[in-house]
């Protein structure tokens, strides 16, 4: 059993069946123009779609502070970079402070197993059909990799700049890479992505030679949906103001005694 | 090894081979669940009508809505239910000058003093409002 949200998976959660046995109310009035059964009725739920998700992110988040863990949730598109931005992070910082890794991607094994060539743990969550992460899953996979205290974990999101955006997994940030192999104008065409992120890496600088990006531009986007969110832009491949990353998550990693 | 943790939401049989993924359908499989969870609680065992309120800033797309709900329902509680989507009008109040305005994307600047800064105080909601069940 999951020792965070009590769930009995890896199994299926049991469907709960519809009762039987129905009580006979009528207590409203019918105002409505749909076909008048005897025994309907109206009842109030005032409920969030996401308050399942948002209870198991509560409980992360709680973990999370409780075991002082720097968390990061990083988002993109397909191909951003997200992986080989880790991998650089990672060569450049797991000396300094434990590090994990989640990956999320609807197939294969293939980012985990870059990261675990570095020498950190990582676990793999295939999702599937699913189009993002969610913090029951995240939940498990922490429970799963023993995620030290006093440590960084990076969970890797499906790369896609829609769906992750709604779902909180109990993270600090959330981390928005786009690449100049990019259009300059993604935070106007996805502004939910833009608007959630607290900070935006514009990665693989080293090829703004080669393509039409303009960073002002993309900066000026970023900052309309978002006006509060912080920059930093960097190559992982060839190290460019790698460190402005690397400072920024070495400062937020609070190592304590 | 990699793990499949179930995506809440992706649990549907009947959306296995038709190539849907979108997020709408977890949030559809969350109404599912919280249908099923109040049919215990309020003694009920068919839902004949599900009113959602979305917010405009939210990021749910209602066309995607009505189209998952059909196959998320089928087999429930709800199935052949009516889906009432109920909108929920943007409202911002600038963080420079306080003025309160409606919104129309989560990110339109203040009309009066053009300040980027806004909070959004309505509009980024979506829940299941009420239920008529039999």
């Amino acid at each position: 059993m999951c020792g965070i949200c009590g769930c009995s998976q890896p199994g299926k959660i049991n469907k709960l069946q519809p009762v039987s046995g129905r009580v006979h109310q009528h207590d409203h009035d019918h105002d409505h123009g749909h076909h008048h059964h005897d025994a309907e009725r109206l009842i109030k739920v005032e409920q969030d779609l996401l308050s399942k998700n948002n209870a198991y992110a509560g409980q992360n988040r709680t973990y999370f502070q409780q075991h002082n863990i720097f968390t990061l949730n990083l988002v993109s598109s397909p191909g951003a970079g997200k992986t080989t931005l880790l991998v650089e992070t990672i060569k450049v910082l797991k000396d300094r402070f434990p590090i994990a890794v989640i990956e999320g991607d609807q197939q294969t094994e293939h980012d985990a197993d870059r990261i675990r060539a570095t020498g950190v743990p990582a676990l793999q969550i295939n999702t599937g059909r699913a189009c993002h992460l969610d913090a029951h899953g995240i939940g498990h996979a922490i429970q799963e990799l023993g995620v030290q205290a006093n440590s960084l974990l990076a969970i890797e999101n499906v790369g896609n700049l829609v769906c992750p955006s709604s779902f909180d997994l109990g993270e600090a940030h959330k981390v928005v890479v786009l690449s100049v192999t990019e259009g300059d104008d993604k935070p106007l065409k996805y502004p939910d992505m833009f608007h959630a992120a607290d900070l935006m890496i514009i990665n693989k600088t080293d090829l703004l030679p080669y393509v039409d990006f303009d960073v002002e531009r993309c900066i000026n986007y970023a900052r309309q949906v978002n006006p509060d969110i912080q920059i930093i832009q960097l190559s992982s491949t060839k190290g460019d103001n790698f460190s402005a990353w690397t400072d920024w998550l070495a400062g937020h990693v609070k190592l304590e005694a | 090894m990699a793990r499949s943790y179930e995506v809440i939401g992706f649990k549907s049989t009947a959306l296995h081979g038709t190539g849907i993924a979108m997020h709408e359908l977890s949030l559809l499989e969350n109404v599912r669940e919280i249908l099923e969870n109040h049919a215990l609680s309020q003694n009920f065992n068919k839902v004949t009508q599900v009113t959602l309120e979305i917010g405009k800033l939210s990021s749910v797309e209602p066309d995607a809505l009505r189209f998952g709900f059909d196959v998320v329902m089928k087999d429930s509680l709800a199935e052949n239910a009516e889906l009432i989507i109920s909108d929920i009008a943007g409202l911002g109040v600038c963080r420079q000058c306080g003025l309160q305005f409606e919104l129309e994307t989560s990110h339109d600047p203040c009309p009066h003093c053009a300040s980027p800064f806004v909070k959004i105080i309505q509009g980024a909601e979506m829940k299941i409002k009420d239920l008529i069940v039999i």
